[in-house]
């Protein structure tokens, strides 16, 4: 990589793209091979290492201590002091003074955890800055940003590499890194296959070299057949009300209808009540004002058991908290909540044999790999995992299906493979819940959208009137509330 | 009245101490990260090994001996909590339970089941003219470790919030992982809290058994490191919140010796069991009180390791 230039690092989930930058920053030692830096062999031990020597890294998930203010995050390890004792006051003109150099707006003495996203993000571009980084690693900075947070992250970059740094963006969002890489480096399964300059190639040739055979573009951006006229309302929610974990409102008067047949997206930045309202639908977190319909029967009091014989399905953002057992085989899996029932039971034993079968179904329709019942869940890959996940919830024949995050973390194929399952699902009468942080997601499967911020709806789009802009707008909660 | 109030004061600031170093422990422990269930297993073995050290050495030297003795077993938990990674509450029950039947063992084989041999206290200072002043003349009398539980919070207190060293801790508990890639040390950190604790609980131990008392007890610390755990949770994991806290306690517990003490008649209206309770019944009044405003350290009992992102 040279000076001053802006290197694009792209690929498929697990090619290695974090992982060569973790052993870039020290985090990580190479089992072989030569780091070179400035034309001389260097070796990093420690993360030290690589500050010194002004490699600074900006993780995919922050590493900022939420209960320090911005100052303390940004001096944390090399502390200005007087007479042995911290000298705050100097770490906060310090920090306004590299904030003035590189023009960004950051209030010092403000804790972290009251800050948006995209300002912690720049929280942690100014850490590494400060500590005098000429190459700048930013992890797919942008995974979590609204499409304005996003502009406004290019702009910096940009204006980094103005001033002679070096940044390296990693990411697997093309059209984004066309936009503002010089060149690109496109990895697969752990190998650098390919480097362009970024005014040289198109988004499909990208797509082509991360997958590999050339042939298999992805297929998750491809627009859905809107479904017939959607059917009879599902779930029917007017002035919903909740309390998230930390004891305040997090759904403050949420309206929302869904019918059958139909996929209704959740789009907005994280924590602004999107998860709370999933768990509310699912019985696991009671509303605390309000009134709804949900498949026939009444919201309020609603338990997990309730919510499952109405026929709501449910497929969570963290499956290892909420929807498998690691240690239990893979048709144990499948069987857990309708255990007592046919395929899974006769009378009050375990049936084996329907059970057995039932998976072996599964995991061939699902294309599960290995496709083997009796392996343990643990054994699995991530996606491999999530589609047992889905392949159960669908395979219930839900009348609602609550989905959220459902492709985090997943590769290009198995992301395609679960997008088509919903669809699949919708095009066959179930309505589809998706909660999901990334707009693209949200955009490519629903018919309709509602955007959230801070508990409200702020937005609601009907597919032909989707605007990237717009909703980014409404997920920053800049206009006031729309038609909802 | 005065004199109640005076000898009030005296016995609680008599008895404090132990508890004031054991929950200063807890915060340091906790504050890193390191959960400090151990507390009581530490301030045991502290107090034997004091109470036998002194035997043979001045008290004041043998009081160093029960802190590194608190430090040794601090060391353990270190050592399967940090290095191993173990579930932090399971290793520092383990050390309970260590400290517990070994100090019994030893004890009953070495002494027979009345305790250790009677040592020399550790002195006691008269502040002239401190002595006459009603109530505050409370303040004169106690030996060199009362002084230091009333010191020693305030000096942590400042460590914590106006040093590097201090917020490398807090940040340490709260994120190690943004500890770790400012090219930190997260093991260091915790290590040096660990054995910080368990230098308090010793101490908190030794000051049980040679100022205190005069000798090692079968029931040493008679559950004193549990309620320094209560103390840290109510002083909301600060040094100078846990003194607070642990004052409290301790008057609570010169209360029940001052009732029964002056109203001999009290003791037949209420049970000697429920007076006995009585600080017991106070940390659980508190606690409860407190309810769910938690601020404990966001990363407390989770293990670090480098490869979980």
């Amino acid at each position: 990589m040279h000076r001053g230039e802006l290197l694009a690092v792209v690929g498929e989930n697990g090619a290695g793209k974090s992982s060569l930058m973790n052993v870039l920053y020290g985090l990580y030692q190479p089992d072989a091979g030569v780091l070179s830096l400035d034309g001389q062999p260097v070796r990093f031990k420690s993360p030290r290492d690589a500050i010194a020597r002004g490699i600074g890294m900006v993780h995919q998930h922050f590493m900022l201590v939420p209960t320090l203010s911005v100052a303390e995050n940004v001096v944390l390890g090399r502390e200005p002091t007087r007479n042995g004792l911290l000298d705050l006051e100097r770490a906060v003109q310090e920090v306004s003074a590299t904030c003035a150099r590189f023009g960004f707006q950051l209030e010092p003495r403000a804790r972290v955890d009251t800050l948006s996203v995209g300002s912690q993000q720049k929280v942690e571009i100014v850490k590494a800055l400060h500590r005098g980084a000429q190459v700048l690693i930013l992890d797919e900075p942008t995974a979590v940003l609204t499409p304005q947070e996003s502009d406004e992250l290019a702009r910096v970059m940009r204006g980094l590499v103005a001033q002679g740094h070096t940044v390296v963006l990693i990411s697997h969002k093309l059209k984004e890194v066309l936009g503002v890489a010089d060149r690109i480096a496109v990895m697969r399964r752990g190998r650098c296959v390919a480097e362009v300059r970024a005014a040289d190639t198109t988004a499909e040739q990208l797509a082509a070299l991360m997958v590999g055979d050339g042939q298999r573009a992805p297929a998750a951006t491809s627009t859905p057949a809107v479904s017939q006229a959607p059917g009879e309302p599902l779930l029917d929610v007017r002035g919903l009300q909740a309390t998230g974990d930390n004891g305040r409102p997090a759904l403050r008067g949420v309206d929302l209808e869904v019918r059958a047949g139909e996929i209704v997206g959740i789009a907005g930045v994280d924590g602004n009540g999107q998860r709370e309202l999933a768990e509310v639908l699912t019985g696991l977190r009671p509303l605390t004002s309000g009134s709804g319909a949900l498949l026939g029967g009444p919201l309020s009091g609603l338990t997990p058991a309730q919510a499952r014989t109405r026929g709501v399905g449910h497929i969570p953002e963290d499956r290892l908290h909420r929807a498998v057992v690691k240690a239990l085989s893979v048709e144990e899996n499948v069987a857990l909540g309708r255990h007592t029932r046919p395929p899974f039971a006769k009378g009050p034993w375990i049936d084996f044999k329907g059970r057995r079968e039932r998976t072996r179904e599964l995991t061939v329709a699902y294309d599960v790999r290995p496709p083997d019942p009796e392996v343990a869940l643990r054994a699995l890959s991530g996606g491999n995992q999530q589609k047992v996940v889905v392949a159960r919830e669908l395979d219930a024949r839900p009348r609602l299906l609550v989905v959220v995050q459902p492709t985090r973390g997943l590769d290009v194929g198995a992301v395609a493979q679960v997008h088509a399952k919903l669809r699949e699902a919708r095009d066959q009468g179930t309505g589809v819940l998706l909660v999901s942080l990334d707009l693209e997601e949200v955009l490519a499967l629903s018919d309709r959208v509602y955007v959230f911020f801070e508990g409200r709806v702020t937005g609601h789009f009907l597919r032909h009137e989707f605007d990237e802009r717009e909703l980014g707008r409404r997920m920053l909660g800049t206009t006031e509330p729309g038609h909802a | 009245m005065l004199d109640v109030l005076h000898s009030l004061l005296f016995s609680t600031l008599d008895a404090a101490p132990a508890l004031i170093f054991a929950a200063l422990g807890a915060v340091l422990s906790e504050r890193a990260g390191v959960i400090a269930v151990g507390m009581e297993g530490m301030m045991r073995v502290g107090a034997f090994c004091a109470a036998v050290a002194a035997l043979t050495m001045p008290t004041p030297l043998a009081v160093v001996m029960g802190m590194l003795a608190g430090a040794a077993l601090a060391g353990v938990h270190g050592f399967l909590s940090i290095r191993w990674r173990s579930d932090q509450v399971v290793s520092g029950i383990a050390l309970n339970l260590v400290a517990l039947a070994g100090g019994t063992f030893l004890l009953e084989s070495l002494y027979g089941p009345n305790g250790t041999p009677p040592i020399q206290q550790l002195t006691r200072w008269n502040i002239p003219g401190l002595s006459s002043v009603p109530v505050l003349g409370a303040l004169s009398g106690h030996s060199a470790p009362t002084y230091l539980a009333l010191l020693l919070p305030f000096a942590f207190q400042g460590l914590l919030t106006r040093t590097p060293l201090g917020l490398r801790l807090r940040a340490v508990g709260d994120k190690p992982q943004a500890v770790a890639t400012l090219g930190l040390s997260v093991p260091g950190l915790r290590w040096g809290a660990v054995l910080g604790s368990g230098l308090l609980a010793g101490l908190g131990g030794a000051v049980l058994s040679t100022a205190v008392l005069d000798r090692f007890e079968q029931h040493t610390p008679a559950g004193l490191g549990f309620m320094a755990l209560a103390a840290m949770v109510f002083g909301r994991w600060t040094p100078v919140g846990a003194f607070l806290a642990a004052t409290f306690f301790a008057f609570g517990n010169a209360l029940r010796i001052g009732l029964v003490s002056s109203a001999p008649g009290l003791v037949e209206l209420i049970p000697q069991g429920v007076l006995l309770a009585l600080p017991y019944l106070l940390t659980l009044v508190v606690l409860t009180l407190q309810g769910q405003r938690s601020s404990a350290p966001a990363a407390l009992g989770t293990p670090y390791e480098q490869e979980s992102r």
